[in-house]
């Protein structure tokens, strides 16, 4: 069967007398290497150039804030049960009197890490939160020495107030339909704990 | 005396100083080409450009451990890039660089020395340049290194036979002389040699490619083989000279043709243009400016190097045998008949 039309027969003949002298050869193959003097170079510059990314890259995760600047994460637990991975762990602590400008609800996580070594960016986390709060970005997660840092806490998960990250391409209105599609995995964790609550 | 001395030493390290440069900015240029025709970018973060690429080369191999293997002969195991480095700059003692300049009366000749077997003295110092590689691959007691260096010196030794055939008609055609400067300056009266000389050339410059070790005669460092070639012991600067030495080579034998073939510091219609411009004979101005010309001829003859390195792939041992003894020879005979015949003709020998 062919599959492609640029097969070749392989032939065995004699080399010509011209082909013999190499001469004409030599200055073919140079004018073809010549020729991509000219070409548009392939090369990306990376620090000062980056390749295009699609918007709904997914990346470094971000924890939103509200429009008051308070946490959204309620320490719920979703994701990292979501997370095929196991990337995700936190710790879930209440809110005091006159925190109310820091987190929105009355539970937050105190801690909160991803392991972005384990992560396979697969999004299935951002699927999975109920409260909106973390989402896949088109930033690159950064390089380190060591394994531990790596290990991304609060500090470089939750974005600054002043440096708002936006994310409203992963947030429309397809998405948020998608999310609640009753066969996702989460919902149906989350109907098992309704279940087991009853 | 003393200042004739003074004037030869400087213009000593002027051309050890410019053949340094030169040679390390090829390795760069190398690199810029070579990356241009694989639509690639090059070096660029040392510096402007990568400018400075060549000093961080440098400064990496000066600082790398130096390994000397124990079951070497360690005297000659120094010697060997020692001696491809000394042949290497040794060779650019001959070369006419530009038209002599006249300063307060007296005449200085821009050239180390001017011997009348200047082109004798260039095809003894080459064939030394072997011993450097043989040397360096017979002392470090390995046996890539050994077949490198056995290669190296076949091919070189092959091809030296073609090229000096090549010379020979040269120097049949241009008058019978021997000194560099007087064939540079002839082909100022006259034409240049390519003219009469086309075939000559072409043996000529596959001669110079091999003799370089330049692709796609590099068999001595082949890597598939031969792991390194001659070179594959060798570490740090000692590396260095040797891959050093390789680009002065090719520096020096591009400087070579242009002189033989393409005139040296004579361009076309220099005549013309120096009398436009109103340079006396003799004026620094005509020496700057055909020191100009005859840079950029080495330019173009080291870039179609790199361009043919990066071109063709590697020749097969006997195919290089082949192409020596069994093409270039016949046709380097043939080219001397001819020349004969036609300077007979032309009546510049008689019997």
């Amino acid at each position: 069967m062919q599959l492609t039309n640029r097969s070749k027969v392989v032939s065995n003949k004699e080399q010509s007398s011209m082909e013999k002298l190499y001469l004409p050869g030599i200055v073919k193959g140079m004018l073809i290497t010549g020729s991509h003097l000219f070409k548009r170079r392939a090369t990306v510059k990376y620090p000062e150039e980056t390749r295009p990314r699609a918007a709904v890259y997914r990346g470094w995760h971000v924890l939103k804030r509200d429009e008051n600047g308070a946490e959204r994460c309620t320490a719920c637990g979703l994701c990292a049960v979501a997370c095929p991975a196991e990337a995700i762990t936190m710790e879930s602590a209440e809110r005091k009197k006159g925190e109310e400008n820091l987190y929105r609800e009355e539970k937050y996580a105190k801690t909160y890490e991803i392991n972005m070594l384990r992560c396979i960016f697969c999004g299935l986390c951002e699927e999975a939160c109920p409260k909106e709060a973390i989402f896949l970005t088109d930033r690159l997660v950064e390089t380190e020495y060591e394994r531990e840092d790596f290990v991304y806490g609060k500090n470089k998960l939750v974005e600054k107030i002043d440096k708002r990250i936006d994310v409203s391409k992963r947030q429309t209105t397809e998405v948020e339909e998608f999310k609640k599609l009753p066969g996702l995995k989460h919902n149906s964790v989350w109907q098992e704990k309704k279940i087991n609550k009853h | 005396m003393l200042t004739f001395i003074i004037y030869k030493f400087i213009l000593c390290a002027i051309v050890f100083v410019i053949s340094l440069a030169v040679a390390a900015y090829s390795t760069l240029w190398e690199r810029k080409f070579s990356a241009l025709l694989q639509d690639r970018v090059g070096p660029d973060r040392a510096g402007p450009f990568g400018l400075l690429q060549p000093l961080a080369d440098g400064g990496k191999m000066f600082f790398k451990e130096e390994i000397i293997p124990n079951v070497s002969n360690r005297f000659l195991f120094v010697l060997g890039p020692s001696l491809f480095m000394l042949t290497a700059l040794m060779t650019g003692v001959v070369i006419p660089w530009c038209k002599d300049v006249s300063i307060g009366g007296k005449i200085y000749a821009i050239q180390i020395t001017d011997i009348n077997i200047g082109v004798l003295y260039l095809f003894g110092v080459v064939s030394i340049g072997v011993y450097g590689i043989m040397i360096g691959g017979w002392a470090s007691n390995n046996k890539y290194a050994l077949l490198g260096a056995i290669r190296a010196s076949s091919q070189m030794i092959s091809y030296e036979i073609a090229m000096g055939i090549a010379v020979i008609a040269l120097i049949i055609s241009s008058g019978g002389t021997l000194s560099l400067r007087e064939i540079v300056e002839q082909q100022d009266a006259g034409l240049a040699n390519i003219v009469w000389q086309p075939l000559g050339f072409i043996i000529f410059f596959v001669c110079a490619l091999a003799e370089t070790n330049r692709a796609p005669f590099d068999l001595p460092e082949c890597e598939a083989e031969l792991v390194g070639g001659y070179h594959t012991e060798y570490s740090s600067m000692k590396l260095g000279l040797f891959l050093f030495a390789e680009y002065i080579n090719m520096f020096v034998s591009s400087a070579i043709m242009s002189a033989f073939y393409f005139g040296g510091y004579n361009f076309p219609w220099s005549h013309e243009l120096y009398a436009a411009l109103g340079f006396q004979d003799g004026s620094v101005w005509i020496a700057l400016i055909g020191f100009l010309a005859f840079f950029t001829k080495i330019a173009i003859f080291i870039s179609v190097f790199m361009w043919i390195r990066w071109t063709l792939p590697r020749f097969r041992y006997d195919q290089l045998m082949n192409l020596g003894w069994k093409i270039l020879l016949p046709l380097s005979l043939l080219n001397l008949g001819i020349t004969v015949v036609v300077e007979f003709l032309r009546g510049h020998i008689t019997y």
